[in-house]
């Protein structure tokens, strides 16, 4: 009689996952199924067209700012202050930070005021810098670059407390200058960090965008949303806000792309 | 690659020794270092043995002047060769290179700050290149490179500023056994071609009869001479199945195993 065989089985399984893939195309259908959503509800009748503007008479709306140039007149000037603040802005930022992450004075005095900074929400000091900075251009930057500053501060000292240290070490080991260690390894070594830093300023920086824009702008998108919200024109105000979710993906893809040019060392 | 074989030829003029007098150190309360007298003399490696936290690496950080003793002085004898730009020059444990840069890049990092000019820079990265065998690898990055291939580039790197005195810490210890056996004959190799003066320190004591001319044996925390062991046998003579230094790795051990077992015992309690 054969005796009864052990209990063979394959060992189960219990690793895997914790470890995201890029998945192409998953998001582009996520937008286009909302988006199809909308249009189908609207024009069926369950979304009521007072609650939600269909899909296509925002794209028609669109295609007539783009038609009459307008889209380039409200596009050029935003674009401008965004560019000229968040510049300013992230500029500073990153100065301070990496002074921050380097000196133990420059820390102890300004961590505490970028803390009491941070969460002062920026559109509330609006009065005080059209004071300081005049109703024109000049507020409409400090504002956005009070606003992108902050946040980067923060992100680049971080990433300078990262850097490591033993390569720092190496550094003077070999007698190099103090600005040729900063230059050389605790800029690059920050650079990871400082960059996903940038990615959260520069969305705050549009955020803003139409904050700075209540301040008395003729033409500009976040001036462009104000006028259409204010007169409750759902389409008009879709288009604009369609136009700035458009412009923080080509500000995310920017800076996707200098990640992948600047951090290729990272495997 | 002509340049760096004709320096090769050139007798070695190293005129530079270290003298440790009486270095005592402590951080805070802790003890780590008493009374450690020492001369570094040129042309030879001195390895430091001794059990875990015996204070062997910050001996090593101070003699390259990354680290002030409490009490003592280090004093450098002489004048560093001519053409030395960095006299005391690191190999550390861990590497220390940037990843951001090439294998090249990372030893022009070394020559960068001294204004060479661009000729004399990559003569100096491709000799050192050559001598090291990595000069296929000049553009890699090294999260391309295996660790024996990493430590390479630190070691050209420290050869590319022409050291008076190399301070290596432990620089074979995150290397697998094989690596540990290749870089030890291109360590041997690249001293028979060109002697320089080393401190090595280090907790393997095969590496330390294989590399040292004299071995420095310190006690546990706080770290003392117990005793100064010299090989007289030429670096290139010896080899791991050798019976006269494996009488000599045991007697390195005899004098090390208590100390070893105290520290390791007192660092459970601590």
């Amino acid at each position: 009689m054969p005796e009864p065989g052990p209990d063979i089985r394959p060992v189960p399984f219990r690793g895997g996952g914790f470890a995201p893939r890029s998945v192409r195309m998953v998001g582009a259908f996520v937008f286009v199924a909302l988006i199809a959503i909308a249009e189908i509800g609207t024009r069926q009748g369950w979304i009521s067209a007072l609650t939600l503007p269909r899909p296509s008479d925002v794209l028609a709306t669109f295609g007539e700012l783009w038609d009459s140039g307008l889209l380039f007149k409200h596009l050029q000037p935003s674009l401008t202050r965004l560019a000229v603040g968040a510049a300013l802005g992230a500029s500073i930022g990153i100065s301070v930070g990496v002074l921050i992450g380097l000196f133990s004075y420059i820390r102890a005095g300004l961590v505490p005021l970028v803390a009491a900074l941070f969460p002062i929400p920026k559109i509330a000091l609006l009065p005080l810098f059209v004071i300081w900075f005049g109703i024109d251009e000049g507020s409409k930057y400090a504002l956005i670059a009070f606003g992108t500053f902050t946040p980067t501060v923060v992100a680049t000292y971080g990433a300078v407390d990262n850097v490591d240290r033993t390569l720092v070490r190496m550094g003077q080991s070999f007698g190099l200058s103090w600005w040729s260690i900063v230059r050389k390894i605790v800029i690059p070594g920050a650079m990871p960090g400082i960059l996903s830093g940038l990615r959260v300023s520069l969305a705050i920086a549009i955020i803003l965008l139409v904050a700075a824009e209540m301040l008395g702008a003729e033409y500009g998108i976040g001036a462009y949303i104000l006028e259409a919200g204010s007169l409750y024109d759902l389409e008009r105000l879709f288009a604009g806000v369609v136009i700035l979710s458009l412009l923080g993906v080509v500000v995310s893809a920017a800076i996707s792309q200098a990640e992948k040019r600047l951090l290729r060392w990272r495997s | 690659m002509a340049a760096p074989r004709k320096g090769r030829r050139r007798t070695p003029t190293y005129l530079m020794e270290l003298r440790l007098n009486s270095v005592s150190h402590a951080y805070g309360h802790t003890e780590v270092l008493r009374d450690i007298t020492l001369t570094i003399p040129e042309g030879q490696i001195v390895c430091v043995v001794g059990p875990s936290g015996c204070g062997k690496s910050t001996l090593l950080r101070m003699i390259g002047g990354l680290e002030r003793p409490d009490s003592g002085e280090i004093l450098q004898v002489g004048a560093p060769p001519a053409g030395c730009l960095n006299p005391l020059t690191y190999v550390f444990q861990d590497f220390a290179l940037l990843p951001w840069r090439s294998v090249e890049g990372n030893i022009a990092l070394a020559l960068e700050d001294h204004r060479l000019g661009r000729t004399r820079e990559r003569d100096i990265v491709a000799g050192v290149l050559e001598r090291t065998g990595l000069s296929d690898f000049a553009r890699a990055l090294p999260r391309q490179l295996s660790g024996g291939m990493k430590q390479r580039v630190a070691i050209a790197r420290a050869l590319a500023v022409n050291p008076a005195v190399m301070l290596l810490d432990e620089p074979l210890s995150a290397l697998d056994a094989q690596t540990r056996e290749l870089l030890m004959d291109d360590l041997v190799t690249l001293w028979t071609r060109t002697p320089f003066t080393a401190v090595y320190v280090t907790h393997n004591l095969a590496e330390a009869v294989r590399l040292g001319h004299a071995i420095v044996v310190l006690s546990r925390r706080p770290g003392a001479v117990r005793e100064v062991v010299e090989i007289n046998q030429p670096l290139q003579n010896r080899n791991a199945t050798d019976p006269a230094l494996e009488a000599r790795r045991e007697h390195l051990w005899q004098l090390m195993r208590d100390e070893a077992r105290a520290a390791d015992a007192e660092l459970a309690h601590a």
